[in-house]
């Protein structure tokens, strides 16, 4: 089904989209290679949901092009929405069919011979735990095994993409971490590209690539480490039995301007952090403590775009929903 | 283009059915109404409409009008639902789906008119005591009756739907669409009896024709038939084969813009 193995999946070019005087997106441009993990991480609001529903055909862009698995999302939407699997930011599951039933539909959706599919949803409801509630009603399901229900499905009908936007949110933490086991799971296993969104840190820096969005603008795109390098410097943290002998010494010997405070000499590492480690251990007598400290996918988002990203309020609809949910939950008991 | 039309339809139709099958109480309750009607309001006009014509019973005039309701209710309820399945999600599933989204309009329509056609047919169990004698041949006659004019009331529901996107929009459609074409289906009162400014309303409702319909195969041979039909048999099923084809055409379109 890939086309062209190795050349850039999704290759996205000058991408435009404006709802009347929002401007969603603005210039996106970017690649997504066959095979990776790419992670989108940006605030509310950033664009990432826009983004991927274009990617999927199910948005018009404004102006730019989109092509994936060399075809074009606006002239070749057919071909487009059959390479690809979708996990929407808000569920879409029919909680009034089982787990089986939503499957079947949707492989039906997709032209799937009857055999194939049958194999296939066994093999996939195992895959995310749901194989003993294939025949339970999707009503009766918590958030996290709607989620993994809907990434089963999503996988179905062996698409070389799988979107997943936003997968763990709205999920409690323990929850959170399952899912993600789950997909890292599936990628090993199906050896999908898996292009995903979110807005927790912690998440992105799991990804192959991660592209960090903030107002519809592709502020930086890069391996998280190399991100990390690029935007913030490692930082040394050192505690010594005389600091102004300790500062002294870094001042000369590694032209390093320290900071002290009480007794605790912080200094900026212009490259590497824990290459300095040895040589502070060895210029320094009485040091009581060292450490590095590393930058975070957040410090790089604080550097890049001034802001701190952070859990905005949820959205009314976001809060209707959650209220639908536990409302289901509750008739079930 | 034809198979995943038709694929995507067969879906859509299955998915209804399917939740239909497992509803058995939706069943019942659909039929609490029509007997509330039939016993209350059946029993209270009759003594008003005591027409002087030999062979004339107001309750059985009423009943195809009660089924007509039926059919009206349930099918307009069913393609509505589309207005659900947009605010939870998953009408999007189909969406990114590599079928053409008219499909889902044409599916919808026959899910919609499946349920009530089971409904209607259901209803006519009730035949023997508003007395009416049905032959086989009458039941099959009125099934695809039935099944025509659900087809016209799920299409207009479906075509209204695509353009309604909210909960709001569907309380809209239950006061100033479903309410009128009852009141106005010709179930209590003859078009030929309605005031001369009513008759066109009257004229221009699909259910109408439905219930004339019914009439026509309920009442056949009866000397009563020229008092109670308005149109002749052809006459109806044209009017609502033309209307079903257009609003159905109109929904497949509206739903090719739905995003
Ligand atoms: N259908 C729409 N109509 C108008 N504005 C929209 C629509 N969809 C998204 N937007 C706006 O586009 C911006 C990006 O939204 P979105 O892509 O959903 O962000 P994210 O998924 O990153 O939270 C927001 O300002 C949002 O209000
Ligand atoms: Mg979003």
């Amino acid at each position: 089904m890939v086309k062209g193995e190795g050349l850039a999946l999704i290759e996205v070019k000058n991408l435009h989209k404006t709802y009347k005087s929002i401007a969603a997106v603005s210039d996106l441009s970017f690649s997504v290679d066959s095979g990776e993990f790419f992670g989108f991480l940006g605030p509310n609001g950033a664009g990432k949901t826009t983004t991927i529903k274009i990617l999927a055909t199910l948005v018009r862009p404004t102006s730019g092009t989109v092509t994936l698995n060399g075809y074009d999302v606006v002239r070749q939407a057919t071909d487009v929405r059959r390479s690809i699997g979708m996990v929407f930011q808000d569920p879409s599951l029919d909680e009034r069919l089982t787990a089986v039933e939503n499957m079947e539909l949707h492989g039906m959706l997709y032209g799937m011979q009857r055999g194939l599919m049958k194999a296939e949803i066994t093999k996939l409801l195992e895959l995310v735990d749901l194989g003993d509630r294939r025949n339970d009603m999707v009503r009766s399901f918590s958030g996290g095994m709607k989620r993994r229900l809907e990434i089963a499905r999503g996988l179905l009908h062996q698409p070389p993409v799988l979107f997943l936007d936003e997968p763990t949110v709205g999920l409690d933490p323990q929850t959170r971490k399952h899912i993600w086991d789950y997909i890292s799971e599936v990628r090993k296993s199906r050896g999908a590209t898996i292009f995903l969104t979110t807005h927790y840190m912690e998440e992105a820096e799991g990804c192959h690539r991660v592209g960090i969005i903030d107002h519809g603008r592709l502020v930086a795109i890069d391996t998280p480490s190399a991100l990390k390098k690029s935007a913030v410097k490692d930082v040394l943290t050192l505690r010594t039995s005389d600091p102004a002998v300790a500062v002294a010494i870094i001042r000369d010997e590694l032209g390093i301007e320290p900071d002290l405070d009480g007794e605790t000499i912080t200094l900026t590492a212009p490259d590497d952090g824990e290459s300095y480690l040895a040589r502070l251990v060895a210029l320094i007598p009485g040091i009581t403590a060292i450490g590095v400290n590393r930058p975070t996918l957040e410090d790089v988002f604080l550097k890049l775009t001034g802001r701190d990203i952070r859990d905005e309020p949820v959205s009314a609809l976001d809060r209707m929903r959650t209220r639908h949910r536990s409302v289901s939950r509750r008739g079930k008991h | 283009m034809l198979k995943p039309f038709c694929v995507c339809v067969y879906v859509i139709w299955l998915r209804e059915i399917r939740k239909f099958a497992r509803e058995r109480t939706r069943l019942f309750a659909m039929l609490g109404q029509p007997l509330l009607y039939l016993l209350i309001m059946g029993q209270g006009l009759r003594a008003i409409f005591s027409i002087d014509i030999p062979g004339f019973d107001y309750l059985s005039f009423m009943y195809p009008g009660i089924i007509g309701m039926t059919i009206l209710f349930t099918a307009m309820f069913a393609s509505v639902s589309i207005i659900w399945d947009r605010e939870f999600g998953v009408l999007k599933e189909v969406l990114v789906a590599p079928v053409p989204r008219s499909a889902i309009a044409v599916g919808k329509a026959l899910g919609g008119s499946t349920t009530a056609v089971i409904q209607g047919t259901i209803l006519l169990l009730l035949a023997p005591f508003v007395g009416i004698s049905l032959t086989l041949v009458a039941v099959l006659q009125l099934i695809p009756l039935m099944f025509l004019l659900a087809f016209a009331i799920t299409s207009l529901g479906v075509l209204v739907a695509a353009r309604t996107e909210t909960m709001e929009g569907f309380h809209m459609i239950m006061n100033f669409i479903i309410m009128p074409l009852f009141m106005l289906s010709g179930a209590f009162f003859p078009i030929g009896s309605a005031p001369e400014w009513m008759q066109p309303l009257m004229k221009a409702n699909p259910v109408a024709y439905g219930v004339d319909a019914f009439r026509n195969i309920f009442f056949a041979g009866s000397e009563v038939l020229d008092f109670i039909v308005y149109y002749p048999l052809y006459y109806d099923v044209l009017v609502l084969v033309a209307f079903s084809t257009v609003t159905v055409l109109l929904g497949m379109q509206a739903f090719r813009k739905v995003d």
